[in-house]
C-alpha cells in the first residue's frame, strides 16, 4: 500500500461525505409545497395576482440564467438582453409564420442556443470586465440589426399574432403557467447542471482558470456550455415578456435595463448560490410593488441599494442567511462531516 | 468629394471620442476598474453645465473653467469614499457600484431636468465652420475640440512620463503592492488618477452637449463610444486611444454617409472585427 492509498483510507474512514444536510430534506418537501400550490393559483385568486406574478416569474429566470453565467461560470456579462430581444422577436416572426405563440416559446429559446453559438466566438475573445461591455456591444448590434428588418416592425416593435381567438381568462391563466414552468426549469435546470460533472469543473474554471485548465478541464467548452444555456433561458423569457405583453418594442426589449435588474437582483439575493437570485427577485419584486408610485426615485433607491449590498452584503441576503442558519435548498456543494460528530465544512 | 468630406468630419469627431474615451482607458489602466458610469459622468457635466448657463448668466468658457476643476475634485472624492472601498470587495463589486453608481446619476438627472432632449448654446463658435478648398468645410467647434483632446492626451501623457506623481501612478499601475513599499500611497495615487479621467471626462461632456443634443438617458450609448475607442485602440496606451477614436469617428462618419442608420452600426461592427482579429488593438502597449 502506497502512502498516498493509505491515506486516502484513513481519510475516508474518518469522515462521511454527504451532499444533502438534513435541512434539504425538510426544504425539499417544504418547496414542492409551494410549487404545487403555484400551480393551482390561477383557480383560487383573480387574474390580477397572477397576472403580476409572471413579472416575478420573469424576473427568477433571467436572475438564475445571470447567476450560473456570472456567478458559477465567472463570465459577468451586461448583454444578456440581446437573448431576451431574440427570443421576443422570434416568438413573434414564428406567430406570424402560424405557430401556436405559447409553442413558439420553448422554439424561441431553441433560436437563441443558434445565435448564441456564434455569438460566443467574439465574445470569448475578451476577458473580465472587457467581455461585461462587450457583450453589451454585441446586444446593440442585434437591436440595430433587428431595428433594419421591416417585417419585424422596425424601429416602433410589432405586436403578437394568434391570441386573439383564446379567452381572455383562460389566456391569463396559460401565460401564468407557462411563466412558472419556465422560472422553475431554469432553477431545476441550474441545480441539475451544477450538481454533475459540468458544475465542478465550472466551479473551478471561476476559482483559478489557469489551475482548471492544467487539471484537465477544457475551460473553453465549460464556459461555452454555460453560455448557451443562460442565452436559451433568457431567451425563453423573452419569449414570456412578449406572450404576456402581446407586443414588443425594440428599445425595451434590447434595452440594457435588463442587465440592471439580473445584476441587482443577484447581488442582493447572493452571487454563487442557486438560492440567491430566488429571494434577490423576491425582494426586488416587494420593492418595485412598493415603490412603484415614486417615479425614478425608486431606480435611484434601487441603485444605492445595489451600491450598497457589494460593499456590505458580497455574498448577498442568502449568503447572511446561510451563514446564520447552514441552511441548503439545493446543494451543490459537499458536506463533510466528522464519523458522530458535528459538520466539519 | 463628400467622401472626403465625411472622413475630415469623422477624424475631428474621433478626438472627441478618444478625449472622452482617456478617462476610463486611465481608470482601467491604473485601477483595473471599468467605470460603467463614465457616460452618465459626462451627461452630468453637461446638465451642470446647462443648469449654470441659464441659473447665472454666466459666459459658457468661465463655466467650463468652473466645471473642469469641480470635477476632478469630485473625481478624487468618489474614488476615496466609493471606488476603493470596491476594490478592496473583489473584481465584482467594482463592476456592480459603478453599474449602480449610474442607474443613480440618470435618474437623479431624470428627476430634475425631466426626460426632455436639451442643447447647450454656445453661439455663432458652435455653429460657424471655415472653408478648406471649397468642397471641405470645417467646423470651429469640431476643430477645437480636436485640439483639445491632443492638448489633454499630451499633458496627461508628459504628466505620466515626466513628473514623479506620474511616475508612482505608472508604478501602481504596474504593481500596487510593491509600489506602496517604496513610498507611493497607492489611495492618494488612484484618487489623482480618477481625478484626472473625472476632469477628462467632464471637458467632453461639456463638448458633446455643445456639439449635439442630450437627454439624461444618454449616458450608457455614450459610455459604448468611448469603450470603444479603447479597445480598438488598444489597451494602456493613450496615443491608441486617439487612433481608437479617429477610426470610430471616420467609421461612424462613412457609414453615415452610404446611409443615416448605418452610423452606429458601421462603428460597431468595426469594434467586433477589431475584437475578432486584433484582440490586443491597433496600438498594444506601444506607450505609456
Amino acid at each position: 500500500m502506497t502512502i498516498s492509498q493509505m491515506l486516502t483510507t484513513r481519510a475516508t474512514a474518518a469522515v462521511d461525505v454527504t451532499r444533502a444536510a438534513r435541512s434539504s430534506k425538510l426544504s425539499a418537501v417544504a418547496l414542492l409545497i409551494a410549487v404545487a400550490v403555484l400551480t393551482a393559483l390561477p383557480f383560487l385568486v383573480f387574474s390580477t395576482v397572477t397576472d403580476t406574478l409572471v413579472n416575478l416569474f420573469v424576473l427568477v429566470a433571467l436572475a438564475s440564467m445571470w447567476n450560473l453565467l456570472a456567478g458559477f461560470g465567472g463570465l459577468v456579462s451586461v448583454g444578456q438582453q440581446a437573448y431576451i430581444g431574440i427570443g421576443a422577436y422570434s416568438v413573434i416572426a414564428l406567430a406570424d409564420l402560424g405557430v401556436q405563440p405559447y409553442l413558439a416559446v420553448p422554439l424561441a429559446a431553441l433560436t437563441c442556443a443558434v445565435f448564441a453559438l456564434p455569438t460566443s466566438w467574439p465574445a470569448f475573445r475578451l476577458r473580465g470586465d472587457y467581455f461585461a461591455v462587450g457583450t453589451w456591444v454585441i446586444a446593440e448590434v442585434y437591436r440595430l440589426l433587428v431595428v433594419r428588418v421591416d417585417s419585424l416592425g422596425g424601429g416602433s416593435g410589432k405586436g403578437l399574432t394568434g391570441l386573439s381567438g383564446i379567452d381572455q381568462v383562460l389566456r391569463g391563466a396559460l401565460t401564468y403557467w407557462v411563466a412558472l414552468a419556465l422560472a422553475l426549469a431554469t432553477i431545476a435546470g441550474c441545480y441539475l447542471l451544477l450538481r454533475g460533472r459540468l458544475g465542478l469543473s465550472l466551479m473551478a474554471v471561476r476559482d483559478e482558470e489557469t489551475a482548471a485548465s492544467s487539471a484537465g478541464i477544457d475551460v473553453r467548452r465549460a464556459k461555452q456550455v454555460v453560455y448557451l444555456v443562460s442565452a436559451v433561458g433568457c431567451g425563453a423569457a423573452g419569449g414570456v415578456i412578449t406572450v404576456s405583453s402581446l407586443s414588443v418594442n425594440p428599445d425595451a426589449i434590447f434595452s440594457v435595463q435588463w442587465s440592471a435588474y439580473m445584476i441587482f437582483i443577484v447581488v442582493i439575493g447572493g452571487i454563487g448560490s442557486i438560492e440567491g437570485p430566488l429571494i434577490g427577485a423576491v425582494v426586488f419584486f416587494g420593492l418595485q410593488q412598493l415603490l412603484s408610485d415614486y417615479g425614478s426615485w425608486y431606480l435611484v433607491l434601487l441603485g444605492a441599494i445595489g451600491i450598497a449590498a457589494a460593499l456590505r452584503l458580497p455574498r448577498g441576503l442568502w449568503g447572511l442567511v446561510r451563514d446564520r442558519t447552514g441552511l441548503s435548498l439545493f446543494p451543490v456543494g459537499y458536506f463533510v462531516q466528522k464519523r458522530d460528530s458535528d459538520v466539519v465544512s | 468629394m463628400g467622401w472626403l468630406n465625411a472622413v475630415v468630419q469623422g477624424l475631428l469627431l474621433g478626438g472627441l471620442y478618444a478625449l472622452f474615451a482617456t478617462g476610463l482607458s486611465l481608470m482601467f489602466g491604473v485601477m483595473r476598474i471599468v467605470n460603467l458610469a463614465h457616460g452618465d459622468l459626462a451627461v452630468v457635466a453637461s446638465f451642470l453645465a446647462l443648469a449654470l448657463v441659464s441659473g447665472t448668466g454666466l459666459p459658457l468658457w468661465v463655466v467650463l473653467v468652473v466645471t473642469v476643476p469641480l470635477f476632478a475634485v469630485l473625481g478624487y472624492l468618489t474614488q476615496r469614499a466609493l471606488l476603493q472601498r470596491s476594490l478592496s470587495a473583489g473584481p465584482l463589486a467594482t463592476l456592480l457600484v459603478t453599474f449602480g453608481l449610474s442607474i443613480v446619476l440618470q435618474n437623479v438627472l431624470l428627476e430634475i431636468f425631466s426626460a426632455d432632449t436639451r442643447t447647450l448654446d454656445g453661439g455663432s463658435f458652435a455653429t460657424g465652420s471655415f472653408e478648406l478648398n471649397g468642397t471641405i468645410s470645417v467646423g470651429y467647434l469640431s476643430l477645437t475640440t480636436f485640439l483639445l483632446a491632443c492638448l489633454a492626451l499630451t499633458g496627461i501623457q508628459l504628466f505620466l512620463s515626466r513628473t514623479g506623481l506620474g511616475r508612482m501612478l505608472r508604478a501602481s499601475s504596474d504593481d500596487r503592492e510593491t509600489a506602496n513599499l517604496v513610498g507611493a500611497d497607492s489611495r492618494h495615487v488612484y484618487g489623482i488618477a480618477t481625478a484626472i479621467a473625472f476632469a477628462t471626462v467632464a471637458l467632453a461632456g461639456l463638448m458633446f452637449a455643445i456639439r449635439s443634443s442630450f437627454d439624461p438617458a444618454i449616458g450608457p450609448s455614450r459610455l459604448i463610444f468611448a469603450f470603444e475607442a479603447v479597445v480598438i485602440g488598444g489597451l494602456g496606451s493613450l496615443w491608441g486611444t486617439l487612433l481608437g477614436g479617429v477610426v470610430l469617428g471616420v467609421t461612424q462618419s462613412v457609414g453615415a454617409q452610404i446611409d443615416p442608420a448605418l452610423t452606429l452600426l458601421a462603428g460597431h461592427l468595426v469594434f467586433l472585427a477589431v475584437l475578432a482579429f486584433r484582440p490586443q488593438g491597433l496600438l498594444a502597449g506601444r506607450t505609456t
